[in-house]
């Protein structure tokens, strides 16, 4: 019996990390579905969202649950920010100058943390609701392993009906493919693009609130390796595609926990799990498990 | 109502249009007529401010020069691009839907979506495939009936014959004709010179980016020089 009660830890572990990859990646994917750039201040969005958090936890009146809604739109408006100002006045430069720039605002980002927020490891406060353990067979899992994948699921499904049912979403998936055309049909570029940024960095922040939870402990580095692995899920899932960032998100997420778990012996290797999967998708499939052909955009 | 004034575009060097100068009046066809890259596409995105141009626009004697794209389309223009560019992940009717962006009138929409349907009964039987399945035909009415749901008082066509049939060349020239007895404006692109020309209240004949030659429709279709060049007549 212990084997299957095991399994099934595994099998919630891994899909709530699978949920925090795939909430990340669809911020990924979503602004290069629009701008084409990679946004490489993305994973140091969601880290600004953790702490954000924080210090809405530690330092104001509000509720933790107050905060914990707030935090995400504050996070959404700092992507917004960053797109106005990194990114929007190099919109009609050569595509390797604004990639430029979303590294120099990732380690902007991120010094501008060492310097707020310090260098030194904090410990997120976990609320206490959240902080308990049920247990199951013979086995106790955490009950955020099972919170998790139920908010990003209902998390995707509004997604999912914004960007399919809305004129805002159908003009979001307008300008991914012609901008030109976009406008001739009035739609405000300047306009969806933030709703973008605004979304993806929300998202980002969701999921980082949960990563604190699961795993309380913040760094103003912390966004990197999931910002890395987020990214790598948009890639295998076919980067600018919603369903494929989620899909590889999960694929990460899983793939990770199930190969310490099964194979102990590479435990030291997780984080290259991530890295062999990219190179191997890149081999096979270059466009991604759901991408289409890779197109220019004119 | 749409004025244009000494109308320059260059693409890095290139000199596409060298001051060109075009009234268009209100409730009129008029047709911009000229060999491949003669700058009538370029004309058409300049006053839609797709492309950097120097010049001015007027618009009911407004100058509209620096307006966005969006704003301009706001201010009641529309236009058929060149090569249909329909959104090929969308559906029919989700394209149709965009083309009145700028309007938040529910129920006049649905109703001007069932209007493009009867005009263009093959788009109804699609309106739930992606555009992007549709033949170049329908992808061409869809093109056309996109533009008509922003309500558009100026509706300028770039080539919106281009690789249709017979029929539906006639379908898209009997549109134009309904068009103006509704009361729109329309500037037509057409590498069909003799039709446009046949319905135009005034033709413009651009060369190279400059215009060389303009008058009512019927008045160049009688000139030599227009017959020749664009009409395919050999004497
Ligand atoms: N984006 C661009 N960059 C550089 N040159 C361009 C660009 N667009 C158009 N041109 C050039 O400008 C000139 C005018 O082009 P335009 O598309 O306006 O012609 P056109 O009259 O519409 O031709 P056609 O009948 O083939 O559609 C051409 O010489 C073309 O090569
Ligand atoms: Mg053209």
């Amino acid at each position: 019996m212990g084997d299957l009660s095991i399994f099934l830890q595994h099998l919630a572990n891994g899909v709530s990390l699978g949920s925090l990859y795939a909430l990340i990646a669809i911020g990924y994917t979503m602004v290069y579905g629009i701008l084409r750039l990679i946004n490489f201040a993305h994973g140091d969005i969601f880290m600004l969202g953790v702490y954000i958090t924080f210090y809405g936890i530690l330092y104001t009146p509000l509720p933790w649950w107050l905060v914990f809604l707030i935090a995400p739109a504050i996070t959404g408006c700092i992507g917004i920010l960053l797109e106005i100002t990194a990114y929007k006045p190099l919109r009609e430069s050569p595509r390797i100058t604004i990639l430029i720039s979303a590294i120099g605002a990732s380690f902007l980002l991120q010094n501008l943390g060492i310097v707020i927020f310090g260098g030194r490891p904090r410990a997120f406060p976990v609320p206490k609701l959240l902080n308990q353990v049920v247990r199951l067979g013979g086995v106790s899992i955490n009950i955020v392993a099972f919170i998790i994948p139920i908010i990003t699921v209902l998390l995707l499904m509004g997604l999912n009906y914004f960007i399919n049912k809305t004129k805002t979403g159908m003009a979001m998936r307008a300008l991914a493919k012609d901008y030109d055309t976009a406008s001739l049909m009035g739609i405000d570029i300047n306009r969806i693009i933030s709703i973008t940024f605004f979304l993806g960095s929300l998202l980002a922040a969701v999921g980082g609130i949960m990563w604190g939870v699961r795993y309380p402990q913040l760094m103003p580095l912390m966004g990197t390796m999931p910002g890395l692995k987020s990214f790598i899920a948009a890639v295998i899932g076919g980067i600018g595609n919603i369903t494929g960032a989620v899909t590889g998100g999960f694929i990460l997420g899983l793939g990770e926990i199930m190969l310490v778990a099964l194979l102990p012996r590479l435990t030291g290797y997780r984080d290259a799990f991530a890295f062999v999967l990219l190179i191997i998708i890149l081999l096979v499939k270059p466009s991604g498990i759901m991408g289409d052909k890779i197109t220019e955009k004119v | 109502m749409l004025e244009v004034i000494d109308l320059h575009v260059n693409y890095g060097g290139i000199n596409a249009l060298r001051g060109i100068n075009l009234t268009i009046e209100e409730n009129q066809i008029v047709t911009l007529i000229g060999a491949n890259g003669a700058g009538k596409s370029s004309t058409l995105r300049a006053v839609m401010g797709l492309v950097k141009k120097q010049g001015k626009v007027l618009y009911k004697g407004e100058d509209i020069t620096t307006l966005p794209t969006k704003d301009i389309v706001r201010q009641g223009i529309a236009m058929v691009p060149e090569g249909r560019r329909v959104f090929a992940d969308l559906t029919v009717e989700e394209n149709l839907i965009l083309g009145a962006y700028t309007r938040s009138d529910r129920k006049a929409i649905s109703r001007d979506i069932e209007r493009v349907y009867d005009t263009f009964p093959r788009l109804k039987e699609r309106s739930w495939q992606k555009a992007g399945t549709l033949s170049g035909g329908e992808q061409q009415m869809l093109a056309v009936g996109r533009a008509l749901m922003s309500n558009p008082k100026i509706l300028m066509m770039d080539e919106p014959s281009l690789g249709l049939a017979p029929r539906l060349v006639r379908d898209i020239f009997e549109i134009i004709n309904v068009l103006r007895e509704r009361g729109n404006t329309i500037l037509l692109v057409e590498q069909n010179a003799r039709k446009a020309l046949e319905r135009a209240d005034y033709g413009y004949v651009l060369e190279t980016g400059e215009l060389v030659l303009e008058g009512p429709g019927q008045v160049l279709l009688e000139d030599e020089k227009v017959q020749e060049a664009y009409l395919g007549v050999t004497r």
